[in-house]
């Protein structure tokens, strides 16, 4: 158990490809941080260098307070989920919880007792003699994680750990490994592009896009306040709606030239996009009156009944937006809506995506 | 290919029994003829069923023969080839074994240009390259020696390149795995990689077993001595240009115990090499 510190580190490969261009996070011992961004944002490497699979072109990373930069995979004291699991294929599951251990010559007794242990914890007492083709694939996940819990590392690190099983089991392990990560109190590293999983497991969510971090925070903070259109529309499912505006003396434009009410909105010159969840739109009747946000009229092109609710999709002002509704929807593609958003439900970027 | 017409199967097995008779009956008529006279031999037809002197004509050529080969038995001669074949194979597959570790697994100055200076050795074969690696043995003083029948042979690219092409397919993840678990480079090679080799290396040494087993030339420029000869070359040797002082029947004997082993070796590596050459363990 440590805390983690990442300061100014940078990645360059040997063809001048930039990978990682400076970043700063700081993980507090026990905490559970999770890296989200789409392929080729750094995330990857940046585990990479944490594990020290990748050597650290430039910066800083502490663990437990002291510059590992210069030490081998091995002698950093951390232990890796891949997500292919990596299990060694000629081994029984005993032997690759084993191996770690016994190349640190570990007495045997111990070793037993702590492979019995992980195993237990795990529900794999009974698949100990098994080899990993013998086994599911929520079974070489587990296997993967008890060889990391056997070695009781500083620090965990997951990359992509789940992409590999199916939906439903995946929902299963991410419970678990959440559950896991806190009843042993390790400080995790955990990659992956998938934003639910993100969110779900995230004591701390780093953002990435472009070898930078877009944003660190709490999850329920980064999705209430997205510090870019970036983050906005790539943390939350369906993404933020986000739609662009111009103003001018009467009030302000869309993107196809329609006019509408500015509602006290500062918009720059330049430009800006206004932002708002799914979920914070209001279908309302023609002629109502609203005070205190901003209404706009939505061209049906879609409708996703999901079961419990209904996403409609749509276009404002040259813009495509998509609608939470609850249940079912009564829309047709080509229907006009009136919806309203309210005030407070609104995100403002600037015409380069960052918050106003 | 399998289907149920009763009268395509009866052709595929007819063209697969006529394949076994063409590959096996020149063996067959071996036998047959190892088990006669000579006189028997000498006077066509020869019959196509075993004669009665099977005894007689094996222990005589295993144990009275002595003074037959130049006054080397043919024990002797089997004992040569067997470690010319196992030496050769052997050798070969560490050398390659550790050539490919280093070439797919490590970054050195100067991989590539190491890997194709192996690679262009698949165009050297032994024939072309004869007379200076026999200058340099001769140099070395090495000719009728083990060393200098199994030597030359064993730096090998094909072996070489079947096991880089293998250990390229062994995925990062593994390998990163092992760092993490704190195996240095000679643990995984020893722990990880080895065993994921085992059926590639027991293809691999059926193959190159017989391939030392039946060296001609080689073992033929390299030994003087008689009792440093192998088998083949034992054979002809027995075989001299006057038909009639050849004895045919006891050519037929060694001929059978020239090919006895390398058949051993299939037989009882079959199961290892065809998994080596169907499965991968990953």
């Amino acid at each position: 158990m440590a805390s983690v510190e990442l300061t100014n580190i940078r990645k360059v490969y040997g063809g001048g490809v930039e990978a990682v261009k400076g970043i700063n996070i700081a993980i507090d011992d026990g905490a559970l941080c999770v890296l989200v961004g789409p392929s080729g944002c750094g995330k990857s490497t940046l585990l990479r260098m944490i594990a020290g699979l990748e050597t650290i072109t430039e910066g800083v990373l502490k663990i437990e307070n002291s510059v590992v930069n210069d030490l081998g995979p091995a002698e950093r004291d951390i232990a890796m989920v891949f997500q292919n699991y990596a299990l060694y294929p000629h081994m029984k599951v005993y032997d690759n919880m084993a191996y770690g251990l016994r190349n640190r010559g570990m007495p045997k007794g111990e070793i037993d007792k702590r492979v019995r242990e992980a195993a237990q914890t795990l529900e794999l007492g009974h698949l100990l003699e098994r080899r990993p083709r013998e086994l599911s694939g929520g079974q070489r996940q587990r296997v993967a994680m008890g060889r990391a819990i056997v070695r009781n590392p500083k620090v965990f690190l997951f990359d992509e750990p789940l992409s590999n099983l199916d939906a439903k089991l995946r929902g299963q392990m991410r419970v678990e490994i959440k559950n896991l990560q806190r009843q042993l109190g390790v400080t995790s590293v955990y990659v992956t592009h998938d934003q639910l999983e993100a969110m779900t497991l995230a004591d701390i969510l780093v953002v990435m896009n472009g070898g930078v971090v877009e944003q660190i925070g709490a999850p329920l903070d980064i999705y209430e306040k997205p510090a870019s259109t970036f983050v906005a529309s790539f943390i939350g499912a369906p993404p933020m709606n986000l739609v662009h505006v111009t103003a001018n003396s009467a009030g302000l434009l869309l993107k196809d030239g329609t006019h509408i009410g500015a509602e006290g909105l500062a918009i720059p010159a330049e430009g800006a996009q206004i932002g708002f969840r799914p979920e914070d739109l209001e279908v309302v009747a023609g002629s109502q009156q609203h005070i205190g946000g901003l209404l706009l009229d939505l061209t049906v092109r879609g409708v996703e009944p999901v079961g419990a609710e209904s996403y409609v999709y749509g276009d404002i002002g040259g813009d495509k937006v998509v609608v939470r509704v609850a249940g079912r929807s009564v829309v047709e593609p080509g229907d006009h809506l009136r919806v309203i958003v309210p005030k407070e439900k609104l995100h403002l970027f600037d015409a380069k995506g960052k918050r106003i | 290919m399998i289907q149920n017409n009763p009268i395509g199967r009866l052709i595929a097995h007819f063209v697969l029994i006529l394949g076994i008779v063409v590959v096996a009956f020149p063996i067959y008529y071996t036998f047959v003829a190892s088990t006669q006279t000579l006189q028997e031999i000498i006077r066509p037809p020869l019959s196509l069923l075993p004669g009665g002197h099977f005894w007689e004509n094996y222990s005589s050529a295993l144990f009275g023969g002595v003074g037959r080969i130049g006054g080397v038995g043919v024990d002797r001669l089997l004992w040569n080839t067997v470690v010319m074949a196992l030496g050769i194979a052997i050798g070969k597959i560490i050398i390659s074994l550790l050539s490919a570790y280093a070439i797919v697994f490590f970054r050195f100055p100067g991989r590539m240009f190491f890997f194709w200076l192996i690679f262009i050795t698949l165009m050297l074969p032994v024939e072309v390259r004869i007379l200076p690696t026999y200058k340099v043995m001769v140099d070395l003083g090495l000719i009728d020696t083990y060393t200098g029948l199994t030597l030359p042979l064993m730096a090998s690219a094909t072996a070489t390149l079947l096991f880089r092409q293998f250990f390229m397919t062994i995925p990062g993840e593994l390998v990163e795995a092992a760092r993490v678990d704190g195996a240095g480079p000679w643990r995984f090679f020893k722990d990880i990689l080895l065993p994921l080799s085992k059926t590639n290396i027991a293809a691999l040494f059926v193959i190159l077993f017989i391939y030392g087993w039946t060296q001609y030339l080689w073992p033929l420029l390299m030994t003087n001595r008689n009792d440093m000869s192998t088998i083949v070359v034992g054979l002809r040797k027995m075989i001299s240009f006057a038909d009639a002082d050849t004895e045919w029947h006891l050519v037929m004997v060694t001929c059978i115990l020239a090919i006895l082993p390398p058949i051993l070796v299939v037989v009882l590596m079959q199961r290892w090499f065809v998994r080596g050459l169907v499965e991968t363990e990953k």
